[in-house]
């Protein structure tokens, strides 16, 4: 049995975008704290800390998750995913730039959950439709945009629209 | 917003799951998806000294058909019921509920058990727990045993479980044949928190609504059709909700009636 005491830290390691990292971790520190403050990596925004605003959704071995309701030790030898490997070297990858053409994004704090989930969906339901992707942005609080210009943006990259899938 | 400390136990066995259980007693707490753990832990409403993490126990990620029941295991997630290419076809209430659950973010963590271990008074799996009336399959080192739904969850966020027990399954009877069911609910977001939900299964002699999210514990009634308005209207006094942030227990009862009348009559038409 991996028993990991209070109050010491423990090694963590795990793929973060492709990349071996690893770090020291206490077990109460939150994966979301543990990617920003361990890690370094900005991307992925803490908005409520307790798995409603989804803020900081991720995805880990194929599924979006809420990284401020997982602990860093419990992603030892997972597979995870930020906002950070979205873009591609020539700039803005599909979705991304669709959030940009539709405006759908203004303050920009809830935009790296709200991407990862539509990429996640994306793997899972390319046809996805504009009910079922309202949907998924439930679990998502925006208090800029109003949602339709992020549900534009889903769906110009989501088959329904264009057929492209 | 952070948890205060707790040692993270990661047992690689039932076994040694209950063991640690046995020791630690009151202040262990198993996490499987810790969608509802989590955040109360983030929260400081729960502050266990252990925590014992029993996702990755392979024992517990099965969905079997057994005596009558769909057996679901306590490491199975919300979103991996929902996927089960058999659920609408044999429990078609589950396929109606479960998306209603949470969000598709926390579906893909929260688990079914840990759900109805959490036992919060608007959640939707302890209601369709006791409206199918189905049980959990509890273990400890001392032994095991089997508890029905009505004697399961025995208040809000409170159940019937010892300190040194876990449920290591649920189990949700079969649709019977010849038989219909709805669900539907009202939330300020879908996926958050019900402030009344209603599901209903019926057959040719009657239905059985449940309620959620008025009472501390779901509320369920027997009713002969054709359904009278009076009857509707009693139930929803009966469940004796209070005001709170949300909603006013008038408005509550009106959904109640409102809702109900909905899902008996989607019940009645689907009816063969
Ligand atoms: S920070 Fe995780 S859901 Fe809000
Ligand atoms: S863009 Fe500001 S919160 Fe969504």
């Amino acid at each position: 049995m991996r028993y990991l005491e209070a109050g010491k830290r423990h090694t963590v390691r795990f793929t973060l975008n492709g990349r071996a990292v690893e770090g020291d971790a206490e077990p109460r520190l939150l994966l979301s704290d543990f990617l920003r403050q361990t890690l370094g990596a900005f991307g992925t925004h803490v908005g409520c800390e307790h798995g409603s605003c989804g803020a900081c959704t991720i995805q880990m071995d194929g599924k979006a998750v809420r990284s401020c309701l997982l602990y860093a030790v419990q992603v030892e030898g997972k597979a995870l995913t930020t906002v950070e490997n979205l873009a591609t070297p020539d700039g803005l990858n599909e979705l991304q730039a669709a959030m940009q053409k539709h405006h759908g994004l203004q303050c920009g704090f809830c935009t790296p959950g709200i991407l990862m989930s539509l990429t996640q969906l994306r793997e899972e339901e390319p046809n996805a439709d504009e009910a079922r992707i309202r949907d998924v942005l439930s679990g998502h609080i925006c208090r800029c945009t109003g949602y339709d210009g992020i549900v534009k943006a889903a769906l110009d990259v989501f088959g329904d629209v264009f057929g492209k899938n | 917003m952070k948890p205060a400390a707790f040692d993270y136990a990661q047992p690689d066995t039932l076994g040694e799951a209950l063991a640690l259980m046995a020791k630690k007693g009151e202040a262990a707490r198993i996490c499987a998806g810790g969608q509802s753990l989590a955040a109360m832990m983030n929260m400081r409403l729960a502050t266990p000294e252990v925590l014992i993490d029993i996702a990755g126990l392979a024992e517990l990620q099965t969905i079997d058909i057994a005596n009558g029941a769909i057996e679901v295991g306590a490491g199975v997630t919300q979103a991996e019921l929902l996927a089960w290419p058999k659920l609408a076809e044999f429990q078609p209430l589950l396929a109606q509920l479960l998306p209603w659950v949470g969000h598709y973010q926390t579906r893909a963590r929260g688990t079914v058990c840990g759900s109805l271990a959490h036992s919060d008074p608007s959640s939707e799996l302890p209601l369709a727990l006791a409206l199918l009336g189905g049980d959990v399959f509890v273990r400890s080192q001392r032994g095991h045993r089997i508890i029905n739904a009505e004697d399961f969850q025995v208040g809000m966020m409170a159940t019937a479980l010892e300190a040194d027990e876990m449920i290591v399954a649920a189990r949700f009877p079969l649709a019977r044949p010849a038989t219909a069911s709805a669900f539907e609910e009202v939330a300020q977001r879908h996926g958050d928190f019900a402030i009344v939900a209603v599901g209903a299964v019926g057959n040719k002699d009657g239905v059985r609504l449940g309620v959620g999210g008025v009472a501390d514990t779901p509320g369920v009634v027997d009713l002969t059709w054709p359904v009278a308005d009076a009857a509707l209207n009693d139930f929803a006094w009966s469940l004796g909700g209070a005001d709170d942030q949300h909603a006013t227990a008038r408005y509550r009862r009106e959904l109640v009636r409102r809702i109900g009348r909905r899902v008996i009559d989607e019940v009645h038409n689907a009816l063969p």
